[in-house]
């Protein structure tokens, strides 16, 4: 029986176990809803699911907990998506609360003090990897306009100190001006 | 008043992320280590390191390690209101508009804009994570000051990466055993 219980109920467990065991990001966690909600519970047909995977990359903030709303309002309105947000967000919650305590404690200790200044050359080498690879697929589009995003947008942040927030804000203006421009010319 | 800050803060990250993965990077960086100091570049490094070993978004987990640092545990729940609550409203309108609707071109546009852009902030944040990685918080970045053994764990860090295609999680932890490795050593 799907009573709205029953639902909820669901929609809060499968969230909960996949934002606890997902290591690797928004891009990991939207691919399992996928999994979890098209394919093993048949609650949403699959075009429509991504659909709502691209609603939840497309907006801002944090991917995992953009496809629990959509997924969770889908399923059951706002309840849904309050109860799909919840179990989202425990836990990392309850994970980092515990670390943090810990890293107060232990951040002056020799040995975990050395590993994490080692570990900082590390995530620097993950991020550096990263993007290299993203840049790589700007170029490769071969679109002047990105390229040229791209540069100016990083000598602003990098070399000119400009706050990013006012970054993402002309470029979400330029993307706007350019669909306005695109359906003029459909127009013509 | 620190409770008010540290909702705004978080607000204006979650609202201007856009792009998932370590597009929240350079906005989180810019609130909580340049604009409001509650955390130094270095602390700031091991909330990257650590948000990449456990699981859950990158802006959530600052959220929480942020919100309890500066007002315990109250300030971690507003830290991480503030920080979902643009993405409930924008999401959940989005749906809405797409159930409605089923288009979506003008936000497909704005995403094309934005792309090239995040790629660009995600690196400008690296390599502030870099500059403290080699040469530390404080000191002047000259060659000679530079840490040489972390320059060496990260290139081959990098390379591990790239050709070898190794887990970062993994990467990461052998980066922290070999600094471990060559203090011991005396380096």
């Amino acid at each position: 029986m799907n009573t709205k219980r029953n639902v909820l109920w669901k929609i809060f467990l499968s969230t909960l176990y996949l934002s606890a065991f997902t290591f690797g990001g928004g891009y990991v966690i939207v691919t399992l809803m996928k999994k979890k909600f098209v394919d093993q519970y048949r609650w949403i047909d699959e075009d429509e699911m991504l659909d709502l995977i691209a609603i939840a990359q497309s907006s801002p903030g944090a991917i995992a907990v953009n496809g629990a709303i959509v997924v969770g309002y889908k399923l059951a309105g706002m309840t849904g998506a309050v109860t799909a947000i919840i179990a989202t967000i425990l836990p990392p919650f309850v994970i980092i609360s515990l670390i943090s305590v810990f890293y107060t404690a232990f951040r002056d200790n020799f040995i975990v003090s050395q590993l994490l200044e080692g570990m900082q050359a590390g995530v620097g080498a993950v991020i550096a990897a990263v993007v290299f690879e993203m840049a790589v697929g700007v170029v490769h589009g071969k679109n002047p306009l990105s390229i040229i995003i791209m540069i100016l947008a990083f000598a602003a942040t990098c070399f000119w100190g400009i706050n990013v927030v006012y970054v993402v804000i002309a470029c979400a203006l330029l993307g706007i001006l350019r669909a306005g421009m695109e359906k003029r010319r459909k127009k013509h | 008043m620190i409770y008010i800050q540290l909702f705004f803060s978080f607000l204006q990250i979650g609202l201007f992320s856009f792009g998932g993965g370590y597009a929240a990077m350079p906005l989180i960086q810019e609130q909580i280590v340049t604009s409001h100091s509650w955390l130094s570049m270095s602390e700031f490094t091991d909330l990257i390191t650590i948000s990449q070993m456990t699981p859950g978004p990158i802006a959530v987990n600052s959220a929480t390690f942020v919100g309890i640092k500066i007002a315990g545990i109250p300030g971690a729940l507003i830290a991480t209101t503030g920080c979902i609550l643009p993405s409930c409203i924008i999401v959940t309108l989005l749906a809405k508009l797409y159930l409605k609707y089923r288009s979506m071109g003008m936000l497909q546009s704005v995403l094309n804009s934005l792309r090239p852009a995040v790629v660009a902030m995600i690196a400008s944040a690296g390599i502030s994570i870099l500059i403290t990685a080699f040469w530390g918080s404080d000191s002047s970045m000259t060659l000679t000051s530079i840490h040489w053994s972390m320059v060496i764990i990260f290139i081959l860090c990098f390379l591990l990466l790239k050709k070898a295609k190794m887990n970062p999680v993994a990467v990461m932890i052998l980066a922290g055993v070999l600094k471990l490795a060559v203090s011991f050593l005396g380096g």
